[in-house]
C-alpha cells in the first residue's frame, strides 16, 4: 500500500471526502494559493512596476473601454489605472505572504516557548506563562501598533517602506504566539506525565530527541487548527492594520490596502475598486475559516 | 425619536423622505458637518485652519477678507499708515459694538489682544513680529508702532480675533494656553467675542451649538443656530448627509463630489483654494541622502528639467482629481499678488524629450531617490505622489514612495531630512512675499523655515528681505516679478496644481465656497 | 491568600510599568509633537523652544520618569491637541466606550450562547450549518469594512439608523448615558453590531464545543437515563456546565472589545476613548497616547486579577497556574 492509498483512507481524508464544504473551502483556497504564487504569470500586468501605469486608464469600469486610452479591464481599473484583476492576484501574494510567514514565526516561537517552559518549569515555566497571560490579555492590535511604532524607530526612513512588511509579519506574529505556547505547553507535560517519557528520560535520551519523536507529534493537531485559524486572522488583521495607517506601501498593495483605498469610492460609484477586493480576501478568508473548523471538529477524537 | 420616525416616512414615501424630513426641521437652523473640530476656544492659540473658521463666527477680527481676496472693514472701520510716520498703522474702531456679556467694544481691547497675540505661547505672533507695541489714543483709535515700515501688515490681521480685555482680566485668561504649564486655560472652553454667534453649548469632537447674538451689530443672519458635528471618516461625512442628518458639509472629498452632484436632493459648489500643491527637491545639498548615484542629480538644470517635463499635469487632474483642480505652473494661487499667467503656462508632457535631457546630463541609466509625502494633510495626497512616480519611472527616475502622517512629513522638510517631497502652501495675505520668506529664502533667522530645497542666492534673499519695508507698491510690485522670474527659470518648485474646494449641502442651503476654506454661516442662504 | 494576591498586585504594577516604558519610547517615533501644535509661520527658533519647554529634548528614561511621578499624583498632563487635562479628558469619554463595549459584548453573549446551543443540538441541520457558514462572514472581513458597509445599507439606503455620533445624550453626574434616549439607543445600534461581531462567532463556537462535549459526559448519560426531558438535559445541566468558561471568556475578552472599538469609534465617530486615542496620534499627543495605553493596561491588569482572584476561590490547587480556556 503505498502511501497516497493510506493517506485516501485514514480518517481525516475520508471525513474531508464526505464534507462538500471543506471540499469547496479546500478548491477555493488552494485555487487563490496557486493564484497569488503565480500571479506575475497570470496577471495580465504587473501593478506594482508603476512606470507600467498609465494613469489616464483610471477609474475604468470592468469590461467596458476607457473613455481616453480605449483599454478594457477584466475587473476594471482603480484611482491609478492599475488593472484591478492583477492588483487582486499581486495583492493576495503580499497578504498570504504576510499571513504565512506570521503564522509560521508565531508557531514558531510558541512551540519553542511552550515546550521549554513545560520542560524547564521552574522559574522559567512561571516566567514564559506570565509572559503568555499577560500577552493574551492586551489586545493583539494595540501590540501590532506598539511594535510598528518601535521598528519605526529603529528602522532609517528609506528602508521603512521596503521593511513594513516584515514589521507586519513581526507584528502579527508576535500577538499570536501565546495560544501555541499554551496548548503546546499543555500537552506536553500531559505527555511527560506518561510512563514512556519518563522511561525514555531514565534511559538517558536526549531531551530534543524526546520532544521531536515522541511528544511535537502528539500536539501537532491542534497546533494545525491553532494555525489554520491564525492564517485567515493574520489575513483579516492586516487588513484591519492597513486601516489604522500602518501597513505595506500604497504602491504595493495588499489585499487589505486594496480595500481601504476601495472604500473611498464606496459612494462615488466605482464600485468595483471595493467589490472584487473585498470579495477576494472574503474568499479566502472564509475558506481557510471554514477548513479550520472542519479541521477542529475532525481532530477532535471527543466529537466523533 | 426623530430618527425612528423618519424611518417610517422613508418606507412610505421612499425617494420623498429626503425632502420631507429637511422641511420638517427649523429653517434657521444649519447642521454643519466637517472633518475636524476647532482645537480650542482659545483665540490665539491654534493658527490652525478648523479652529479660526470656527473662532470666526464667535470672535471678530479687525479686518476681514472678502471672497475676492481683498480686505474688508470687520472692528476697524478704516486703517492706515501714519502720514507722518511711515512705521506706524493707525486703525478706527467700529462704535457701538458690544461683547457677548454686554461690555462696549473699544481701543482697550484692541490693544489687550495684540498683547496678549504677541506672547510667547501665542500661536500666531509670527504674523505680528514687526509688532513693538500698541497705544489707544482714544476710546476707537488706536495706533500700532512697528519695528520699520510695514506696508502689508493688515493683510496679517484677518484672523487676528479681539477679545474682552475686562472678561479676560476677571478670568485669569491673559495668556493664551502653554502647553507645559500643565493645567487647562480658562479660555480653552469659554469665550468672549464681539462675533455673531454665542456658544450655547460645546462638547469637544462631539456637537458644538452657537447660537446668533441679537446684540451684533451687523445685519441678523438667515441661519440662526449652528449645530456643528465633526466627522473624521470620509465615507461616514458624506453618509451622514446623504441620510440627511447634516445639511451641510464642508469637506467633501474629491471622488465623491461628481456621485453628489447627481444625487437628488443635494447641490455641490466648487471654488479655487488659496493652496497649492508642488513637489520640491534638494538642489543645493552636495550629495543626496537617498539617491543611488553620487553627487546631487537635483543640482543638475537639465534633470530638472526632464521631470518638469515628466509631469502630466492634465492627467493628474483629469484622473486623481476628478477635474477638481487647477493645474498650474507657478507656485502660488490665481488670486495671490505676483501670480503671472504667463509663468503659470506650462505646456504638454514629453517624456521623449525628457529622457533625452536625463542622458545628456550623464542619467541615461537613470537613478533612484526616495519621495517622501504626506497622506493625511491635502486632498488625495497619497495619490498625487503614486502618479508622479509612474511618470517618472517613465524617464528612468525609480522614485520610492515614502507616504506618512503629517506629523511625520513635515518635520522632514522643517529639519532638512528630505530629498525629494510634495508640499502645499497656502497663502493667507495673498502676497508673494509670504511664499518667498518661507519657502525660497535661504534658511536663517525667521525666514526660510519651510525651504526645504536648500536654495540659496544671497542676492535674490536681499530682495525678499526688501520687500517687507518697500511702501512704494509698483516697485515692490517689480521686484516681486523679478524674484518669481528667477525662481521659476531655476525651477526651485515642481508646482502640481491649485487645490479645488467643494462644499455639499442640501438643496435650498446656499454657500459659498470661499478661497481660505473658512466659510461664514451668516452669508449662509435658506431657499 | 494575602500573599498570592500581593504578588499579583506587585506583578500588575510591573506590567503597567513596562506597558508605560514602551510606549514611551514609542513616542519619539510616531512624530514631532511640535509639528502638528504650532501653526506653518512659526520660525525654526520657537519651535526648538517650544521642544525644550515641553522637555521633549530630555532622554526618554528622564521623560518617563517625569511623567510616572506626575501620573502617580493623578496628573496626566494637558492634551497637546484639545489642550485639556488628559484624566478629565479620558474620563469624560471612558462612558462612551464603555457602553458600546458593554452592549456590543452583551450582544455577542446572549446571541453567541443562542446560536451556540443550537447549533450543538442540531449539529447537522441545515440552519445550523448556515449559521456556522455565516456567523463565519463576519470574522473573515476587516471590521472597518463591515461598519462602513452597514453605515451604507442601514443609514442611507434604508435610513432606519443614524450614520454617526451617539444621538441624544443625557448626564448622569459626571457619566454620560446614550441609553436613555430613544435616539441614544438607535444610535448604539449599529456600531454595537459591528465591534461584537467578532467575539459572538468566538463565543458560538465555544458554546458549541463545550455543549458538544458537555453532552457526551457520563452525568448527561444518566441524566437522560433517568428520563429526564431534553429540555432539562440541555438547559439545566448541560448548558448550565457550560457557562462557566463561556462566561470567563467573554470577561476575559471585555478588554479585547474595548481595545478593538478603536476602529468602530473612529468609523461610527463615535466619541470614546478609542476614536480619541487614534485622532491623538495622528496629531502627536503624547500625553493622550500615554494615558490611553496605561488605561488599557489596568483594565486587563484588573480583567487578569479579578479572574486569578476566581480561579484561586474557586480551586485553591491552582496556586500559579491558571489556565482558562480559549478559543
Amino acid at each position: 500500500m503505498n502511501r497516497l492509498a493510506r493517506l485516501w483512507d485514514s480518517d481525516i481524508a475520508w471525513s474531508f471526502r464526505h464534507s462538500p464544504v471543506a471540499i469547496v473551502a479546500a478548491v477555493v483556497a488552494v485555487g487563490m494559493i496557486f493564484a497569488a504564487i503565480f500571479a506575475p504569470w497570470i496577471a495580465p500586468s504587473d501593478p506594482f512596476h508603476p512606470a507600467s501605469l498609465n494613469l489616464m486608464d483610471g477609474f475604468t469600469p470592468p469590461g467596458t473601454p476607457n473613455a481616453f486610452t480605449g483599454n478594457t479591464f477584466l475587473l476594471g481599473t482603480d484611482d491609478q489605472g492599475r488593472d484591478i484583476l492583477s492588483t487582486i492576484l499581486y495583492g493576495a501574494r503580499i497578504s498570504l505572504f504576510v499571513g504565512f510567514a506570521s503564522v509560521i514565526f508565531a508557531m514558531v516561537l510558541g512551540i519553542s516557548l511552550g515546550l521549554l517552559a513545560a520542560w524547564k518549569g521552574g522559574w522559567v515555566g512561571t516566567l514564559v506563562m506570565r509572559i503568555a497571560d499577560v500577552q493574551l490579555s492586551f489586545p493583539s492590535i494595540l501590540i501590532a501598533l506598539l511594535i510598528f511604532g518601535v521598528a519605526r524607530g529603529f528602522i532609517p526612513p528609506g528602508q521603512r517602506e521596503q521593511a513594513a512588511i516584515w514589521v507586519l509579519i513581526l507584528s502579527i506574529g508576535l500577538s499570536e504566539w501565546v495560544q501555541y505556547a499554551r496548548v503546546v505547553r499543555g500537552a506536553t507535560m500531559v505527555e511527560m506525565g506518561r510512563e514512556y517519557v519518563q522511561a525514555a528520560k531514565v534511559i538517558g535520551v536526549h531531551p530534543v530527541r524526546i520532544v521531536l519523536q515522541h511528544i511535537l507529534p502528539n500536539v501537532m493537531g491542534p497546533v494545525l487548527v491553532i494555525a489554520t485559524i491564525g492564517l485567515a486572522l493574520a489575513i483579516i488583521a492586516e487588513a484591519t492594520l492597513s486601516f489604522l495607517g500602518v501597513g505595506v506601501p500604497p504602491t504595493q498593495p495588499s489585499l487589505g490596502t486594496l480595500i481601504r483605498i476601495g472604500q473611498q469610492f464606496l459612494f462615488s460609484g466605482e464600485w468595483w475598486i471595493l467589490f472584487f477586493p473585498a470579495m477576494a480576501l472574503l474568499a479566502l478568508a472564509l475558506s481557510v475559516n471554514l477548513l479550520g473548523d472542519w479541521l477542529r471538529d475532525v481532530l477532535n477524537p471527543r466529537l466523533r | 425619536m426623530t430618527h425612528l420616525f423618519k424611518s417610517t416616512r422613508t418606507v412610505l414615501l421612499g425617494g420623498a423622505a429626503l425632502a420631507l424630513a429637511a422641511t420638517a426641521l427649523n429653517a434657521e437652523t444649519l447642521r454643519w458637518a466637517r472633518v475636524a473640530d476647532a482645537l480650542t476656544m482659545d483665540p490665539h492659540s491654534q493658527n490652525e485652519g478648523p479652529t479660526s473658521t470656527f473662532l470666526h463666527h464667535v470672535y471678530e477680527t479687525l479686518v476681514s477678507r472678502e471672497l475676492d481676496g481683498s480686505l474688508a472693514p470687520r472692528l476697524a472701520t478704516d486703517w492706515m499708515i501714519d502720514p507722518e510716520d511711515p512705521t506706524v498703522w493707525i486703525f478706527e474702531l467700529r462704535e457701538g459694538v458690544t461683547f457677548h456679556n454686554g461690555n462696549a467694544f473699544t481701543a482697550e481691547d484692541v490693544v489687550f489682544s495684540l498683547e496678549r497675540v504677541r506672547k510667547e505661547s501665542s500661536d500666531f505672533k509670527g504674523l505680528h513680529a514687526n509688532v513693538v507695541g500698541a497705544e489707544a489714543v482714544d476710546d476707537y483709535t488706536v495706533r500700532v508702532q512697528m519695528d520699520g515700515p510695514s506696508p502689508l501688515y493688515p493683510q496679517n490681521l484677518t484672523n487676528f480675533f479681539i477679545m474682552d480685555s475686562d472678561w479676560a482680566e476677571e478670568n485669569g485668561a491673559e495668556t493664551p494656553q502653554d502647553y507645559a504649564a500643565g493645567e487647562e486655560a480658562f479660555t480653552v472652553r469659554n469665550a468672549m467675542g464681539t462675533g455673531p454667534y454665542q456658544l450655547a453649548s460645546r462638547d469637544p469632537e462631539v456637537r458644538s451649538v452657537l447660537q446668533h447674538f441679537e446684540g451684533h451689530w451687523d445685519e441678523t443672519p438667515e441661519v440662526t443656530e449652528i449645530i456643528y458635528t465633526p466627522i473624521t471618516e470620509d465615507a461616514t461625512r458624506i453618509a451622514a448627509l446623504l441620510s440627511g442628518e447634516v445639511d451641510f458639509v464642508q469637506d467633501v472629498p474629491v471622488q465623491d463630489i461628481a456621485r453628489l452632484e447627481q444625487t437628488e436632493g443635494i447641490t455641490v459648489t466648487t471654488g479655487p483654494e488659496n493652496r497649492t500643491i508642488f513637489f520640491a527637491y534638494d538642489m543645493g545639498s552636495e550629495d543626496l541622502r537617498s539617491a543611488s548615484v553620487e553627487g546631487n542629480p537635483f543640482a543638475d538644470p537639465l534633470v530638472r528639467e526632464a521631470m518638469h517635463l515628466a509631469l502630466d499635469r492634465d492627467a493628474i487632474q483629469q484622473v486623481v482629481m476628478r477635474g477638481q483642480s487647477v493645474p498650474g505652473a507657478q507656485n502660488v494661487p490665481p488670486f495671490v499678488n505676483g501670480w503671472d499667467a504667463e509663468l503659470d503656462a506650462y505646456g504638454p508632457p514629453d517624456p521623449e524629450r525628457a529622457r533625452e535631457l536625463m542622458a545628456e546630463a550623464g542619467y541615461a541609466d537613470g537613478f533612484s531617490v526616495d519621495l517622501n509625502c504626506p497622506n493625511d494633510r491635502y486632498l488625495n495626497d497619497e495619490a498625487i505622489c503614486q502618479a508622479f512616480v509612474g511618470m517618472l519611472g517613465q524617464i528612468g527616475i525609480d522614485a520610492n514612495l515614502v507616504s506618512q502622517s503629517r506629523s511625520l512629513h513635515f518635520p522632514l522638510i522643517q529639519n532638512d531630512e528630505s530629498d525629494f517631497y510634495l508640499l502645499g502652501w497656502g497663502v493667507p495675505p495673498f502676497d508673494s512675499q509670504y511664499v518667498f520668506d518661507f519657502l525660497v529664502h535661504s534658511t536663517e533667522g525667521a525666514r526660510g523655515g519651510w525651504n526645504g530645497s536648500n536654495y540659496s542666492d544671497p542676492e535674490l534673499d536681499a530682495k525678499i528681505q526688501s520687500l517687507a519695508t518697500e511702501t512704494d507698491l509698483e516697485a515692490r510690485d517689480a521686484t516681486i516679478a523679478e524674484i518669481w522670474q528667477q525662481v521659476q527659470e531655476d525651477r526651485v518648485f515642481l508646482m502640481v496644481h491649485n487645490q479645488v474646494l467643494a462644499y455639499a449641502a442640501r438643496d435650498g442651503v446656499n454657500v459659498d465656497v470661499d478661497p481660505e476654506n473658512q466659510p461664514s454661516m451668516t452669508r449662509v442662504t435658506f431657499d | 491568600m494575602l500573599a498570592f494576591i500581593l504578588r499579583r498586585i506587585a506583578q500588575s504594577v510591573v506590567v503597567m510599568l513596562v506597558v508605560a516604558l514602551i510606549s514611551f519610547t514609542l513616542f519619539r517615533f510616531v512624530g514631532d509633537p511640535v509639528a502638528s501644535i504650532v501653526g506653518q509661520e512659526t520660525s525654526v527658533a520657537d519651535r526648538e523652544a517650544l521642544r525644550e519647554r515641553l522637555g521633549l529634548n530630555d532622554p526618554v528614561l528622564v521623560q518617563f520618569a517625569g511623567y510616572v511621578s506626575r501620573a502617580l499624583q493623578g496628573d496626566f498632563g494637558i492634551s497637546y491637541r484639545l489642550q485639556q487635562p488628559v484624566g478629565e479628558l479620558i474620563l469624560s469619554r471612558l462612558p462612551a466606550t464603555l457602553e458600546l463595549a458593554l452592549i456590543s459584548g452583551f450582544f455577542a453573549f446572549v446571541f453567541g450562547v443562542a446560536f451556540g446551543v443550537y447549533t450543538a443540538l442540531n449539529r447537522r441541520g441545515w440552519l445550523s450549518n448556515t449559521i456556522m457558514t455565516v456567523s463565519l462572514i463576519g470574522v473573515s472581513l476587516p471590521t472597518f469594512l463591515i461598519g462602513v458597509l452597514l453605515i451604507w445599507v442601514f443609514a442611507v439606503e434604508l435610513q432606519w439608523l443614524p450614520s454617526f455620533g451617539r444621538g441624544e445624550v443625557v448626564d448622569l453626574g459626571w457619566w454620560r448615558t446614550g441609553l436613555l434616549t430613544p435616539s441614544g439607543r438607535a444610535s448604539l445600534i449599529l456600531p454595537a453590531i459591528t465591534l461584537g461581531l467578532y467575539q459572538m462567532t468566538l463565543i458560538m463556537r465555544l458554546v458549541r464545543a463545550e455543549m458538544l462535549e458537555v453532552l457526551r459526559a457520563d452525568y448527561i448519560k444518566f441524566a437522560r437515563a433517568r428520563g429526564l426531558s431534553n429540555r432539562v438535559v440541555h438547559f439545566g445541566h448541560a448548558l448550565k456546565n457550560t457557562l462557566v468558561p463561556v462566561i470567563t471568556i467573554t470577561g476575559l475578552q471585555l478588554g479585547s472589545i474595548i481595545a478593538f472599538s478603536i476602529i468602530t469609534e473612529t468609523v461610527f465617530q463615535w466619541p470614546g476613548v478609542g476614536a480619541l486615542f487614534i485622532q491623538s496620534v495622528q496629531f502627536v499627543d503624547v500625553p493622550v497616547m500615554a494615558a490611553y495605553l496605561m488605561l488599557i493596561a489596568l483594565v486587563f491588569v484588573i480583567i487578569n486579577l479579578i479572574v486569578d482572584l476566581l480561579y484561586f476561590a474557586v480551586d485553591p490547587r491552582l496556586r500559579v497556574e491558571r489556565t482558562p480556556a480559549r478559543a
